[in-house]
């Protein structure tokens, strides 16, 4: 049986198209996160207007082969400019320039290279070990569960990283208001259409990820101020030399990284640049030398170039397990599965077991993949880099416009992506997380789903959610997250009374 | 831009009263509790408490955070410049790609905003019309999307 849709897997994605279709969004990903200022996130959004038009399995396997190699090549600029290709690689961005100017370029970005495949393949290995035990016990939930599973994902997005509590909870709370409209609830009735019938279907989900997380990074582009750019290096020397060294040095600051950022990519709301932020600031801590950190120390950007790659992964299990989407590149994933009736969940093993271990197989092939590509795009590093950006982010706005028109072939979609592009560059502005919001359209419908048949199930008792042993369990982890940064608070106050010392107060 | 909290924070109460009254108008399902209106109806509760947390904070570091703070590229007329071309080229391509058609509206957007950013024009015109023809051919021929073509119609290849 499972040999047999082992074979199916291989099949489908040993296929010349599905080939053909990782080669391209590879090269697309190595560019683009090359590029600063466009982002993994971006990449996906601008991606999905053409994965839209392909079957899941490319579809899929596009999205995680152009994001595993952004996150990589988001080091690059890091490296050569002190400017993170992606905000991923924004916490070792300081160390790997110091390496740069101490001449050791080559190094790290080697390591960027090599520890950012492995710490995707463990990501990898830990989504194939887990998930298909996961979605076991994940048939056995009902709707009780599985609200309690929404809130805790959402809980997690809010509470975990951020640095304004209140804001993300508030871009949460839209981001739901922005799932009710339309038609598809529990009830069949217009909510928030304001008589539009664009609006009756609810907004759609890709033109308003392209507008949040594309046309928004295009408005932060025109409107950035920062002084142009300096290459500090211009040759780049052999990047694998002394990498198996470095693997024999730091292999448990390899396995802490990615350990850590799968753990990270699974808990929802938070992505790869949580992970690399956290895990940098482990390494520290736990480095036998914590003195050589921010001086041009490669153990940092070993550990956190493992930690961002494996999140990768990581996210992909909450996803395809429960349908909840680990960071915003899985929420905007999950929303094309829908659009192609893939409806991710437990069933989705028990129906179509072949598309997963398709998905596993893509991820497995972009890791390793992603070394030879990436050496190459080392080398021509430099060039890409004076790719003139006033060029670029034009032709960029253009097929964001297209992109976003061939979803329904209507101008409505350029109206949405103007919209959200405006509203996600105020809201960033203003200190407000877009990230929440994105979670919070995508689990919406969801979130009420549940909600309501549960409630309906219960004759309108809300003690049966507390009830159930699964149920429970769930709403305990739930209310100990949610209530978490209350006991920092009063733990805080009451440290501060005792000892006198200057406490930080929480946020919210 | 950044805006005093309080006023972010009276713009979204003002949304979740809005929810909330617009919500009244939804019908009740006979024989259940759970109406349409229940869940916007509690998302807008939250975040009408949000809210007011938030007016609250920013009233009281009102010393320290100016009502609306402009930020500094509103104050630089190149910058403030490309965020209003930006924009308007998105408005210009909703209105007019009916009827001009993708490949002028194309042609236009790439021209305003490479102008805007100081490309020269004499790499700019050429650069923006093959670039036009690229992204149609992928979309159009490629992807099968029907991209208008407006007044171009009688040459539509």
């Amino acid at each position: 049986m499972t040999a047999h849709v082992l074979m199916q897997a291989l099949g489908l994605v040993f296929d010349p198209y599905v080939l053909l279709v990782i080669f391209c969004s590879a090269i697309f990903g190595l560019f683009v996160g090359c590029i600063p200022g466009l982002t993994a996130t971006m990449a996906t959004a601008l991606l999905v207007p053409i994965t839209f038009f392909m079957p899941p399995v490319p579809a899929v396997a596009a999205i995680v082969t152009a994001t595993a190699m952004a996150i990589f090549s988001g080091d690059i600029p890091g490296a050569l400019l002190r400017i993170p290709g992606t905000p991923a690689s924004a916490a070792y961005t300081d160390e790997a320039y110091a390496m740069t100017l101490k001449g050791q370029a080559e190094v790290a970005l080697g390591a960027g290279l090599v520890f950012s495949a492995i710490g995707g393949l463990f990501g990898t290995a830990v989504m194939i070990a887990f998930s298909p035990s996961l979605a076991e016990i994940a048939l056995k939930f009902s709707s009780f569960e599985y609200f309690w599973l929404v809130v805790l994902g959402l809980a997690g997005a809010v509470f975990i990283g951020n640095s304004s509590v209140l804001k993300a909870c508030i871009s949460l709370l839209l981001g739901l208001l922005i799932a009710c409209i339309g038609l598809e609830n529990p009830a069949g009735h217009p909510r928030f259409t304001f008589g539009l019938n664009e609006l009756m279907s609810g907004v759609e989900l890709i033109p308003m990820m392209v507008g949040m997380f594309a046309v928004s990074e295009l408005l932060r582009y025109v409107t950035n101020m920062d002084p142009p750019m300096k290459i500090a290096a211009e040759k780049i020397g052999n990047i694998f030399s002394g990498m198996w060294d470095l693997l024999v040095k730091y292999k448990w600051p390899l396995v802490r990284g990615s350990a850590l950022g799968t753990i990270i990519g699974i808990q929802p709301g938070s992505g790869a640049d949580m992970a690399s932020w956290m895990s940098y600031a482990m390494s520290k801590k736990f480095s036998d030398e914590p003195e050589k950190f921010g001086t041009g120390h490669v153990e940092g950007i070993v550990e956190s170039g493992a930690a961002n790659n494996s999140s990768l992964a990581g996210a992909w299990i909450p996803a395809i397990v429960f349908g909840i989407p680990g960071d915003s590149i899985t929420a905007i994933a999950i929303g094309v599965l829908y659009l192609k009736n893939m409806n991710p969940g437990p069933t989705i093993f028990v129906n179509n077991p072949q598309n997963i271990y398709a998905i596993f197989i893509v991820f497995i092939l972009a890791n390793i993949i992603m070394v030879p590509l990436g050496w190459l795009t080392v080398k021509i590093a430099t060039k890409i880099l004076k790719v003139p950006r006033n060029i670029l982010m034009p032709i960029i706005l253009l097929f964001c416009i297209v992109g976003s028109f061939a979803i329904n072939n209507s101008a409505w979609g350029v109206v949405l992506i103007l919209f959200f592009g405006v509203a996600a560059f105020l809201f960033e502005e203003n200190g407000f997380p877009v990230a929440p919001a994105i979670l919070g359209v995508v689990l919406g419908t969801m979130m009420e789903e549940n909600f309501v048949t549960s409630m309906i199930k219960s004759d309108g008792n809300p003690w049966v959610f507390f009830t159930r042993p699964i149920a429970m369990w769930l709403a305990i982890g739930t209310i100990i997250i949610l209530f978490w940064p209350v006991f920092t608070w009063a733990w805080g106050k009451f440290r501060g009374k005792t000892a006198d010392s200057p406490v930080q107060t929480p946020q919210a | 831009m950044k805006f005093n909290d309080a006023i972010s924070g009276a713009l979204l109460l003002a949304l979740s009263i809005a929810v909330l009254v617009a919500i009244q108008a939804f019908p009740k399902i006979p024989g259940q509790n759970i109406g349409p209106g229940a869940f916007p109806g509690l998302l807008a509760s939250l975040l009408a408490l949000c809210s007011l947390i938030l007016i609250f904070r920013g009233l009281k570091e009102r010393g320290a955070q100016k009502w609306i703070e402009l930020g500094a590229w509103l104050q630089s007329w190149q910058h403030l410049r490309s965020f209003l071309v930006t924009v308007a080229c998105l408005l210009f391509y909703v209105s007019l790609s009916g009827t001009l058609g993708f490949i002028i509206c194309g042609f236009v957007v790439l021209c305003a905003m490479m102008w805007t950013l100081n490309t020269r024009p004499q790499l700019f015109i050429p650069i923006a019309l093959v670039a036009t023809l690229v992204i149609h051919t992928i979309f159009y021929k490629g992807l099968r999307v029907p991209l208008p073509w407006g007044v171009l119609m009688p040459i539509a290849w």
